[in-house]
C-alpha cells in the first residue's frame, strides 16, 4: 500500500462547515432577531424582570424536554409528556391531605411518600411506554398516543372534575419558592439541562443515544442493545415529564385535568425548533436550550406588544412550521452531500 | 477505435476537499462506443472525477468538453439531461419503495389523467430486469431482497434510463458471476449500440474481460491510458496501480489450493440443525479456535441470514448454539457481542455512522471496555489512530467525518472496529467487498494474523476468490443448505462453483 494517513487537520471548506452547522445557526440567528424585534417594538421588553419572566415561564417546558430530547435524538418520539406530567402531579397532590372544601376521595400521606408514589408512577408510565415500543414492537408515535389517553384517564378518574390544592411543602417551595431572589423552579429547570447535556455529551450512555439515532441497524451490529437505550430514553423522558408535572401544579397552585394542555406542542417545538434532528443523532441540549428561548421569547415578546391573541396562537404556529421545514431541509442537506460517496 | 468520436474530454482536472487533494491534473477521455475500466487504489480518486462528470460535485479546476463543447454541470439532474447517468458505489436505493417505483426513481410514467401509471411501471420494471436475468415481482418492497438484488435494480435504473454516457462505480460488488455475466451482457449490447461505459472495478479479470480501454490513476493521478491488448494482464495492471512488486499477489489462489488438514485446537462456536423459515434449514457447523471456515454460496442462498442468526441478529425456528461448549442464547446482538461474537456485516450502510468521526466508528463496538460511565475520547482517538496506521486507512486523521472516505476505507474501518480485543468468535461477510488488491492483500495478513492468536474466524462470501485466499476448511450453501464441504484437500474455483 502506498497510500499514506498524514496528520493533516481535517480542514472543510465554508460551504461545508455552513450547511454542517446549519441546524445549529438557524435557531440562534432566529433568537437574535426576535430579541432585536421586540426590543425595537416594546419599551418593556428589554429588562431584568422580563428576562427573569421569560425564564420562569419556559422552566417547565424545559424540564420536559430535557426528556423529549433525548427521546428525539434516538429518532423515537414522545407525545404522552404533557399527560404523564399532569397524572403524576394530580397523583402527588391525591396523596396529600387537602382542605376540607375540596371534594376528592383522596389518601393522604406524609409529604415523602407521596414524592415517592408520584415518581414510581411516572416511572412506571415510561415503563409500560417502553414494554409496548420495545418488546411489543408499536411505533412510539402510537404508543405514545395511547399513553397520552391513558394519562388523561388516570387524571380525570383521580380528580373527577374536582381541583386540589395543596402539595406537599417541598413540591410546593422548589415549584412557587425563591431562594436569593431567584425562584427554585428557574433552578431546577437549569439543572434538569445541565445534566442532560453532561449525560449526553460525556457518558457512554449518552454516546449510545446518539448512535442508536445516527444509525440504528449500525449500533445494533456494533453489539449496542438498541430496545435498552430506546427503553431507557422513554422512561427519561417519563420521568421528566413527571417531575416537571409536580413542579408544575405548584406553580400553578392548583392540581386539575386538562392543565398542562399546551406544554406538549411546546416541548416538541422547542427541541426542534432548536435544531435537533427529528431523523436522530443530531441535536442535543444546547439546541434545546436556544429552541426553549427563542420560545419563550417570542410568547412573551407578543404579549408585551398591542396583538390580536388570537393572531398570536396562529404567528406561533407558522414560526414552529418555519422551524420544522428548516430541520428537513438542514437535515436533507447533509445526508444528500454524504449519499455521494 | 482511434477513430471512434471523443464524447467526453476532461483536461487538468483538479479538486480537493480542504486540505485533502483527491484529483491533480487528471485528463480522461471517453470515446463513443467504448467500455472504459477505470482503476486504481482505494482513495486514489476514482470516484471524485465520476461523481464532477455526473454532476454530483459542481465544484473543481479544469476543463470538461462533452461532444466538444465545454459544460459544467451543477446538478446531477444538470448531467442526467445531457444523457449522463451514473450507478454510485454506495447504493442508493430507496429500500422503503417497491422494486419498480425505484426501477422509476424520479422519472415514473404517468396516466393520462395524470396519475402513476402502475401497470406500466411494474410491467416495464418487470421487463427490465428480465434483461439482467432478474425475475421478479416488482411489487415487492426493495429493502426486503438481498443486496445483490437491489444493486440489480439500481443498473437497471441507470442502464436503461437512455443515458448515452452511463458511469457504473462497482456495479459487481453484490453480484455472483451468473449475474455478472448477464451484466457484462447488457453493457456489450448498450456498447454496440453506440453508447459509452464508464466501469470502474477493483475485480482485474473483470476489467479485462469488459473493457475496450483502461485508465490507471494512482494517489490522485492519471498514471496510464491505454487500450486494451493482450499484452496487458493482472500484473501489469497491479504494477501500474501500486508501482511496487505485487505481482504474484493475486496469483496465489488463481489455480489449485490444498486446504490445511484440521489442526488439533478446541471448538470455539458449534451449531447444531439451525433453521429460519425461507432462509436456511437444518445447517450445523463447527468453528476451532484458530481456523478459518469459509461459507461460499451465491447471492440469496441463505448465507446472509445464517451469518445474522450467528450475531443474534435474527431468531432461528430451530437449532441449538454453542460457544466453548456451552450452550448459548444469542437473544440480541448485544448478548452475542458480550460473548465475543464480532461480525462484519456485508453493507457498509449497515456497520457504519457516516455521520460521525472516525473515532467513534472504531470505539462503539468496545465502548463498554473502554469506560464504565464517562467517555474517554483520547483513548478512543488513540485507538483509532492505530487502526489507521495499521491498517494503512488514508484519512487526514480521526476527527474526519467517517463519510468523507474513499468507499474502500470505510471498509477498512468497519474490519477495524472489531480488532482492538480479540473476539472469540469473528464473522466475516464480505470481509474484501470495495477494496483494491494491496488492501485485500493486507485483509488476508490481518485474518491469517488473527487466526494464528487462535481467533475462530468465519468467512462469508460469493467471491470464489475470497473464500480460496483465506479458508482452512470450506462450507458451499445452495439455496439455504449445506451442499458440500472442503476439508484437508485440494480444491480449485471451478470445483467451487461446481458445488454452489
Ligand atoms: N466529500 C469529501 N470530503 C472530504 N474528502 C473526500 C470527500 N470525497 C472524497 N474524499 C477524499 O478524496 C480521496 C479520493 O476519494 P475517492 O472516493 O475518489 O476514491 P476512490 O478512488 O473512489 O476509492 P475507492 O476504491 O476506495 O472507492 C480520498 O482520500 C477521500 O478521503
Ligand atoms: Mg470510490
Amino acid at each position: 500500500m502506498t497510500s499514506t494517513s498524514e496528520a493533516r487537520p481535517a480542514r472543510q471548506s465554508v460551504g461545508d462547515w455552513f450547511r454542517n452547522q446549519l441546524s445549529n445557526i438557524a435557531p440562534f440567528l432566529t433568537l437574535l432577531f426576535l430579541v432585536a424585534f421586540f426590543s425595537f417594538a416594546s419599551s418593556s421588553f428589554m429588562s431584568f424582570g422580563n428576562l427573569q419572566n421569560i425564564l420562569q415561564q419556559v422552566s417547565i417546558t424545559a424540564i420536559i424536554a430535557v426528556g423529549l430530547t433525548f427521546v428525539i435524538l434516538t429518532a423515537e418520539i414522545d407525545l404522552s409528556v404533557a399527560s404523564v406530567a399532569n397524572a403524576t402531579g394530580i397523583v402527588v397532590a391525591f396523596f396529600t391531605l387537602q382542605d376540607a372544601s375540596v371534594n376528592i376521595a383522596n389518601i393522604p400521606l406524609a409529604g415523602g411518600f407521596a414524592i415517592i408514589l408520584a415518581i414510581a408512577t411516572c416511572v412506571a408510565l415510561g415503563g409500560i411506554t417502553a414494554i409496548g415500543v420495545t418488546r411489543i414492537g408499536i411505533p412510539s408515535f402510537i404508543m405514545t398516543l395511547a399513553m397520552l389517553q391513558i394519562c388523561d384517564g388516570i387524571s380525570a378518574m383521580l380528580v373527577r372534575g374536582q381541583i386540589a390544592y395543596a402539595v406537599p411543602s417541598l413540591v410546593g417551595e422548589l415549584g412557587s419558592g425563591s431562594i436569593f431572589g431567584i425562584p427554585w423552579l428557574i433552578i431546577v429547570a437549569a439543572l434538569a439541562l445541565l445534566i442532560g447535556h453532561v449525560v449526553l455529551t460525556y457518558t457512554r450512555f449518552g454516546r449510545y443515544v446518539y448512535m442508536v439515532g445516527g444509525n440504528r441497524e449500525a449500533a445494533e451490529y456494533s453489539g449496542v442493545n438498541v430496545k435498552l437505550i430506546i427503553a431507557a430514553v422513554l422512561m427519561i423522558s417519563a420521568f421528566c415529564s413527571g417531575l416537571a408535572g409536580m413542579l408544575g401544579v405548584a406553580y400553578f397552585g392548583s392540581a386539575q385535568q386538562n392543565e398542562f394542555g399546551t406544554y406538549l406542542l411546546d416541548a416538541i417545538a422547542a427541541v426542534v425548533v432548536g435544531g435537533t434532528s427529528l431523523f436522530g443523532g443530531r441535536g442535543g441540549i444546547g439546541n434545546t436550550i436556544i429552541g426553549l428561548f427563542v420560545l419563550g421569547v417570542l410568547n412573551n415578546g407578543l404579549d408585551h406588544i398591542n396583538i390580536d391573541s388570537f393572531l398570536k396562537i396562529l404567528i406561533r404556529g407558522l414560526i414552529l412550521l418555519a422551524a420544522l421545514i428548516i430541520n428537513i431541509y438542514a437535515e436533507r442537506l447533509r445526508v444528500s452531500r454524504s449519499a455521494s460517496h | 477505435m482511434d477513430e471512434a468520436a471523443i464524447r467526453l474530454k476532461m483536461s487538468h482536472i483538479s479538486k480537493s476537499f480542504g486540505g485533502v487533494e483527491a484529483l491533480r491534473g487528471v485528463d480522461f477521455t471517453l470515446r463513443r462506443g467504448e467500455i472504459h475500466a477505470l482503476v486504481g487504489e482505494n482513495g486514489a480518486g476514482k470516484s471524485t472525477l465520476m461523481k464532477i462528470i455526473a454532476g454530483v460535485h459542481a465544484g473543481f479546476e479544469g476543463e470538461m468538453l462533452l461532444d466538444g463543447a465545454p459544460v459544467h454541470f451543477h446538478s446531477a439532474r444538470d448531467a442526467l439531461k445531457h444523457g449522463i447517468g451514473m450507478v454510485h458505489q454506495e447504493l442508493s436505493v430507496v429500500p422503503q419503495l417497491t422494486v419498480a417505483e425505484n426501477v422509476y426513481l424520479g422519472v415514473q410514467p404517468i396516466t393520462r389523467l395524470g396519475a402513476v401509471d402502475w401497470a406500466a411501471m411494474n410491467k416495464g420494471a418487470r421487463e427490465q430486469l428480465q434483461k439482467l436475468g432478474l425475475d421478479l415481482d416488482p411489487r415487492m418492497i426493495l429493502g426486503d431482497l438481498p443486496i445483490g438484488i437491489q444493486q440489480l435494480v439500481e443498473l437497471s435504473r441507470v442502464l436503461f434510463s437512455g443515458a448515452s454516457i452511463i458511469i457504473l462505480d462497482e456495479p459487481t460488488s453484490a453480484l455472483s458471476p451468473p449475474e455478472i455475466e448477464r451484466l457484462f451482457r447488457s453493457l456489450r449490447s448498450l456498447r454496440d449500440q453506440g453508447n459509452s461505459i464508464i466501469f470502474i472495478s477493483h475485480f482485474l479479470e473483470d476489467v479485462l474481460a469488459i473493457a475496450d480501454e483502461i485508465t490507471i490513476f494512482r494517489n490522485g493521478r492519471k498514471v496510464v491510458a491505454a487500450p486494451v491488448t493482450p499484452e496487458i494482464d493482472k500484473a501489469w495492471i497491479i504494477q501500474r496501480m501500486i508501482g511496487k512488486g505485487h505481482e504474484e499477489l493475486e496469483s496465489s489462489y488463481l489455480g489449485d489450493i490444498t486446504l490445511a488438514s484440521p489442526k488439533g485446537a478446541r471448538t470455539v462456536l458449534e451449531a447444531e440443525g439451525l433453521s429460519k423459515a425461507g432462509a436456511f434449514r437444518d445447517v450445523s457447523l463447527t468453528v476451532k479456535g484458530g481456523e478459518i471456515l469459509g461459507i461460499y454460496g451465491f447471492m440469496g442462498c441463505g448465507q446472509i441470514e445464517l451469518a445474522r442468526a450467528l450475531f443474534g441478529k435474527l431468531k432461528c425456528d430451530a437449532g441449538l448454539l454453542k460457544l466453548d461448549g456451552a450452550p448459548h442464547k444469542l437473544s440480541n446482538t448485544a448478548r452475542a457481542a458480550k460473548a465475543g461474537i464480532a461480525y462484519v456485516p456485508e453493507s457498509r450502510r449497515s456497520m457504519l455512522f457516516h455521520h460521525e468521526p472516525i473515532y467513534k466508528n472504531t470505539s462503539i463496538a468496545i465502548l463498554e471496555r473502554l469506560s464504565r460511565l464517562w467517555l474517554k475520547p483520547d483513548a478512543e482517538r488513540k485507538i483509532a489512530r492505530q487502526h489507521i496506521e495499521s491498517l494503512s486507512i488514508k484519512t487526514p486523521g480521526t476527527e474526519a467525518l467517517l463519510g468523507n472516505l474513499s468507499g474502500g476505507n470505510q471498509q477498512k474501518v468497519g474490519v477495524a472496529k472489531w480488532l482492538t480485543y480479540l473476539p472469540k468468535v469473528l464473522i466475516l461477510s464480505e470481509p474484501t467487498r470495495g477494496m483494491d488488491v494491496g488492501a485485500k492483500e493486507d485483509v488476508v495478513k490481518i485474518v491469517r494474523n488473527l487466526r494464528d492468536q487462535g481467533v475462530g474466524i468465519i468467512i462469508f462470501s460469493t467471491e470464489p476468490e475470497t473464500v480460496l485466499s483465506l479458508a482452512d476448511r470450506i462450507m458451499v450453501m445452495r439455496k439455504g443448505t449445506v451442499s458440500q464441504e472442503f476439508a484437508d484437500e485440494t480444491i480449485s474455483k471451478d470445483r467451487l462453483l461446481a458445488a454452489a
